[in-house]
Formats: C-alpha cells, structure tokens, sequence
C-alpha cells in the first residue's frame, strides 16, 4: 500500500506529531521524520511520516507545466 | 469463496444481493407491489394512497460518531417512506438481542429510538423483544417496519425521469460509512467525523412548493451513490452522467478515502436523499435545500442523459470518463 | 485537498496531453511504460490518463502489488500461526488472498485471532494493551512501509514489549526491475518509478537501470498531472535517445531518499533472495529480520512448517505481473475470476492490476476510451 496523503502538521510532542484532516486530527508518528516542525505539511503513510512536502517544489512544477508548449 | 451458500458479499446492497432478490426472491413472491423494488411498497386502500416499508439493521458496532443502531433503525426506515413522498406516521420495532448485552446499553439504545422517533413525528405503535445465545447476535440486531401517507400532490416513478433532469443530492457524501470505519478500525482519528444519520422527512415536506417537479427519489444508503444510481437505470433508455467535481465532500472524508483508497461514490449514506428534478426548477428547489439544516451543501450532482443508456458514468475532475459499475462486494460489510 | 487538487487541474492536464501527442507522433512506434506501483496503476484507471494519451503508448502494470507478490507460503504460515492461537494483525488488503489451505478472512471466520490495523504501530498498540496475547505483525509492503515496520520493531525492543513479533515478507523493488529488464520475454521502454517508494530509496536508486540498461526512468508522483508529466518526460528521453533518471516528484523525492528510514531499515533487516509469486525467487530483492532483533521474528521464536504449494493451472498471475499479457487478456479474467470468487491474487488485492481494471470497468473495452 503506497496510499499517503499531504497533510499540515499541527502540534509536536517527542516522537509524536498531530496532523489536521479537514476538521479532525491525528496522530502520526516522526521517528522517520526527526526535522519535521509544526505549520510543515508532510506525507504521511501507515501512521508515519515518510517526508515533507516542499512548497517551493510544488509551486515550480505548476508553472513549469502551465509552460509547456506544443 | 464457495458458490452454493450466502456469504457477506450478499448483503453488501451490491451486485450479489440484486441477484439474489432477482433470481430468488422476485420469483418466489412474484407480485406487481414488489417488481418495482422501490424503497417502500406504495398502494390504495379506499383511496388513500399508502407506503409501506420494512428494514433490518445489523450495524456493527453499535455505537458510532454521530448515532447508534437506534438513531439508525428509525432513520432509515423514515427515510425509505421519504423518498416515496409517504410522510411517516407509525413504526414498529423489533428486537433481537445477545444474551449477555448489558441493560444499560439496552437502555440507551431504546432512548435513541424514542428520541428519534419523536423528532420525526412518528410513533411506535407495535414490536417484539427476542434474545437468542451468546454468539448469535453480536450485540443487537433490529427490524423496523414503517407505514405512512403518501400526499395526492406527489407523484413518483422512473417512469418521470426524461433525459435532461438534473440529479441533486442533499449534502456531503460517504460520511456515514467512513464514521463507522473510524469506530470500527484502528484508523487512530481524534475528533472523528459524525455519521450523516438523520430522518429527512422534514427535507421533503420543506420541498412542497416543488413537489410536481420532483420526479423520482432514492436515498443511497448500501451500496453508496453508484450502487443506487446503477439499479435505476438498468434495463432504462437512459443513462447517467456524474461530475465528479461537483460531488460534495468533507475533507476528512476525502482524506480518508484517499489514504484507504476507498471511493466515496460506493459508500453508505444515512441522511442523504438524491433527487431528480425538472431542470427549470432546480434553482428554487435548491435555495429551499440550502435553507434547511440537512440540505445546508446540497448540489446538483450529475444528469440523465440518452447515452449510454443502462450506464452510469463519471466525468472526472480532468475531464476523462468512466463508467461506474456496482461493485461485487462492499467496501464495508455490516455498514447499516 | 493542499497539494492534491492543484495536481488535478484540467486545463494544466490538456497543455500536457498535447506535448504528449506531437511526442507520440515524433516516435512513431509502440512505446511501452511500465509502472511498478499498485497506487500507480490505481491512479491511471481512475483518472482516466489512457483515454489522454495516444493508442501508440501503453501503459503496463509490473509486480507493484506487494500483496499479489506475495507467495502462497507466506500466507500459509500466517494461516497457521492464526490456528495455533497467536493473534495475526495485518493490513486489510492481506485478508482476503487466498494460500494454499485459505485466506486469513476465512481463519477468522473459523474464531482464530485476526485484526486489520492501518499502521505497525496500531499492533504494537494491541501487544501492549493485551500482554497476553502473542501478537504476529503481518511485514507485507515496499520500501515505503518497511521503514515504518522497523521502526516498530525498535520501539518495541526499546519498550521491552515482549509478545511483539514480525513475520517479515517485505520486498524491494529495483532488484525486481532488474530482474524485469533482465528477461528476454519482458519489453520496457521506459519505467515510471514509484513515487513513495522513492521518497525512501531517492532516485539514485535507479541509476543503474539507465546506466546499465539504457532504460529512461522518470520517478513520478500519483495526481493526474504527475502521471502525465512522467509520461511526457519519459517520451522525450525516448525521443532523443536518452537514458536517465529523472525525477517528477521533487516536491517529495530527493536524490537521496530519507537517510534516517534507510538507516533504520539498515539496523532493523537483512537483504536476503526473495521468492515473488509469479517471477520467481530474485536475489536480494528481501528483507529478513537481522540477528540483533530476532526477538521480535515470528520465524526465529516461533518457526512453523508449511508444505511446499503448487500454483493452480490457469492462472496467470504471474504473467500479468510482468506485464506480458493485460489482465483481460487472460481467460479467466472477469468470469471465473472476479472480486467476489478470485482465483489468483492479482484479482484479490485492491492494487492488483487485475481487480483494479476491473472494478474501474475496464471490462467493457469500449469505454475505455470514453463513453460519448
């Protein structure tokens, strides 16, 4: 199962983060993610987070592809 | 999976339960007030047109954000008499408990009836207490049958639907299902999303002034969406077309079904009521929607279309097309 | 949904779409991409992207199904660990694929102990809460998933719970693109890389395969607009005789991959030979348990015999996996193997190819390419 989601991590204690869905919250874990800082979003599989999301990354693919000429 | 005997993918509202009231049962008890399978049998006595429904609930567990098998029992069956246009008056109750259920949950679960049931301005007026052994119940199942009174004003049947009448749904989809899944599973959420469970003949009454204009309802409980949809159009000279952007959705529910990979579309709702309209009066119907506590994200889903008829298919949010087929299995067995 | 639905954009997808046909026409031949991905394959359905792109380019569906890689003997000793009274907790997708002697649904329809958790750490949750029970952790997954296992394992051997245990069946995925590649029968032109998996392993991980095989790679995340931009870089490196690893998704993947996972899996597991269901055994393509943590290896505490099993005649699984016929082209496909009585794992599995064409209606060759 390779299902993760982008998700905003709202609150951090230890190993432990809370992530917001919508209006619900829950728990993950950041033992793979030690840098992880609360406001990050980040991608979350089988209760953990695996990485973060980089906005800037994001933000430069859609304008790269809103260029592509044919 | 053996072929000669029931398994739970029977009881999914899906493609193994139709073949089961289609080959087995239609025949067996063949008469004209079943054939339609309707949500509720509606006829004339002296007159007066009635409907009648009955509904089994087998939820597990039976405590849920939002609800329990109680709130569920009257709601649902509410809800079937609804979507004939009948407004409820009498419900009955069944019982069949666990040996072992504690008085308590008993209790509370009888509270939530009569709560509901007075909310909804029904009575309960008959019904039956059975206990069976430890094993055979796991916690509580219960059957409710209702009768109600179908209005002169209303007038229902496939046969209204025509091509270009627009399908409107009452609010968010898949709530219901994915509420219970977080009960039920290890889905570890903090504030969990609440069931939609709700009795929704108020919703209807509101929606007198546009009672002409509505030509057909179903609530999609087992099944989801997809699975109702399919059952109206087949063996029809129409289609379905849906826009799956113009689907409403929590965002939780969307996460959710995004990290199970569920869809939504197949899951059980239990306060939602699809209706199909006349086009022209679409917008009056949706401001009384929008008015009403239950219809506050009501939005026009999708329409009947010539083609491909029998067929229900999705527009995507990039604009490709699929068809949505009724799944074999549920996604979640005992949902309702 | 943040970083979802912007990835979703229909007019982005059309600009896309049109580069894809001029590179389609500029090649002229079949092209055939694969994906290693079971979310890949899921997304590509769903959306629709085979509808998008020209008749010339086919999208394949490779062994990304870490269930339906499974071998039956893995789910044989599950089964039995279940009917020795130990309290099997898996991922849902694992119930229903069928061993030789069943599926875990059915043990638990006969009373043993099984439970569906969503994460490694829901199991150990459950060993704790219930220090009596022998807690076996179905280890099924890719690289995305076996880090968190691992992490697991660590946890519990921190907190000295001692009825954790893990019956460890992970896979890695580029040896079995090299074994892919490796075989005479197998066509790739081009692979689309699993995209979480690669925020583990990072893209130098299929370095070797462009380097070594001169097959362009491009690793590509799972919205609409991912899949279709690994698909238009993948035909520019075709178009101009490339071979590269190109990466898609850097919103989330680095050349790197995430070092502490990598070194948490280091500590916790062996790379050992792997069997796959349908390709065989692949060298060093599995994790074992390493030494240090053998207390929390079902295998190593508790062992259990189960008996060699034979495949059934008919199914064709295994090619299905490597991508040599399209599920529907198999004779079962959609009559005596569907969802509801599958004969082979690619059918059980919500990622196998085989349940995903057919639930998303592929059945109907039609309207795959719309419905108008």
């Amino acid at each position: 199962m390779c299902l993760a989601i982008p998700v905003k991590l709202t609150s951090i204690k230890g190993n432990k983060g809370w992530v917001e869905i919508g209006t619900t919250t829950r728990e993950v874990d950041l033992t793979l993610l030690p840098e992880a800082k609360v406001g990050d979003y980040v991608l979350i599989h089988a209760g953990f987070a695996i990485s973060k999301v980089e906005e800037k990354e994001a933000k430069q693919l859609l304008e790269l592809l809103s260029t592509i000429s044919y | 999976m053996k072929k000669d005997v029931i398994s739970l993918a029977h009881g999914s509202g899906g493609k193994l339960t139709h073949q089961l009231i289609k080959n087995i049962l239609l025949p067996c008890f063949n008469n004209p007030l079943l054939s339609p399978l309707t949500d509720s049998a509606v006829f004339e006595i002296n007159k007066t047109r009635l409907a009648f429904t009955t509904d089994s609930y087998v939820i597990k567990p039976l405590f849920f954000p939002g609800g329990d098998i109680g709130k569920l029992s009257v709601s649902g069956t509410i809800n079937d008499l609804a979507v004939m246009g009948a407004k409820p008056i009498f419900i009955s109750c069944s019982f069949i408990i666990e040996e072992g259920l504690p008085l308590s949950t008993f209790k509370k679960i009888v509270r939530s009836i009569e709560e509901t049931a007075r909310y909804a301005g029904v009575s309960i007026i008959t019904g039956d207490t059975k206990v069976v052994e430890k094993g055979s119940a796991d916690g509580m199942f219960i059957n409710t049958t209702g009768i109600g009174i179908v209005p002169s004003e209303i007038n229902l049947g496939f046969e209204r639907i025509e091509v270009g009448d627009l399908i409107i749904v009452n609010g968010t989809i898949g709530d219901h299902s994915v509420a219970v899944l977080s009960r039920r599973e290890e889905l570890g959420f903090g504030e969990s999303i609440n069931s939609d469970c709700a009795p929704l003949y108020n919703l209807v009454e509101k929606l007198k002034p546009y009672w002409g204009d509505i030509k057909f309802m179903r609530d999609p409980t087992r099944g989801g969406v997809v699975g109702v949809l399919n059952e109206i159009v087949e063996r029809k000279s129409f289609g379905i077309k849906l826009c799956e952007k113009d689907i409403p959705l929590r965002e939780e529910t969307k996460a959710i079904c995004e990290l199970l990979g569920i869809d939504p579309l197949y899951l059980a709702n239990e306060g939602k009521i699809l209706f199909f309209v006349d086009p022209k009066k679409v917008e009056g119907i949706l401001r009384i929607l929008h008015e009403h506590p239950l219809g506050k994200k009501a939005s026009i889903v999708g329409e009947v279309i010539p083609e491909p008829a029998g067929k229900v298919y999705l527009e995507t949010s990039i604009g490709t097309k699929r068809v949505l087929d009724m799944l074999i299995e549920d996604e979640l067995p005992r949902i309702c | 949904m943040r970083y979802v639905s912007e990835f979703r954009d229909q007019k982005l997808a059309k600009r896309i779409t049109r580069r894809i046909e001029q590179l389609a026409r500029e090649v002229g031949r079949e092209v055939r991409l694969m994906e290693v991905c079971g979310t890949h394959a899921m997304a590509i359905l769903r959306f629709g992207i085979k509808q998008l792109i020209p008749s010339n380019i086919k999208l394949i569906s490779g062994p990304g199904c870490p269930v339906c890689v499974t071998p039956d003997q893995y789910i044989d000793m599950a089964c039995e660990y279940a009917r020795r009274g130990f309290l099997i907790v898996t991922f849902g997708d694992m119930m229903r694929v069928p061993g030789t002697g069943g599926s875990l649904g059915e043990e638990k329809s006969r009373g043993r102990k099984v439970k569906v958790v969503y994460s490694s750490v829901d199991a150990l949750r459950l060993a704790r809460s219930f220090s009596e029970e022998k807690v076996v952790f179905l280890g099924i997954g890719f690289e995305t998933t076996a880090p968190t296992v691992a992490a697991s394992i660590c946890m519990a051997k921190e907190e000295g719970v001692k009825n954790f245990m893990v019956l460890c069946g992970h896979k890695l995925i580029p040896p079995a693109m090299k074994a892919l590649v490796e075989n005479p029968r197998v066509r790739i032109d081009g692979f689309l890389c699993p995209g979480h998996v690669s925020t583990i392993i990072g893209t130098k991980s299929y370095e070797f395969l462009a380097r070594d095989y001169h097959i362009p790679c491009v690793v590509a995340g799972f919205e609409p607009l991912d899949i279709l931009q690994g698909i238009n870089l993948l035909l520019s490196q075709i178009c101009q005789n490339e071979a590269k690893v190109e990466n898609e998704y850097t919103r989330v993947v680095t050349p790197e991959g995430n070092l502490k996972a990598k070194d948490i899996m280091r500590r916790v597991f062996n790379v050992s030979d792997s069997q796959w269901r349908g390709l065989g055994v692949i060298e060093d393509s599995g994790l074992t348990i390493a030494e240090d943590y053998s207390f929390y290896n079902a295998q190593f505490r508790f062992p259990v015999e189960t008996a060699l099993s034979h495949r059934n005649s008919g199914c064709r699984c295994g090619e299905v996996l490597q991508g040599l016929i399209e599920p529907e082209e198999c004779s079962l496909f959609g009559t005596s193997c569907n969802p509801s009585r599958p004969f082979g794992p690619c059918m059980v599995s919500a990622e196998g190819a085989c349940n995903i064409h057919y639930r998303f209606g592929a059945r109907d060759k039609k309207n795959e390419k719309g419905c108008n």
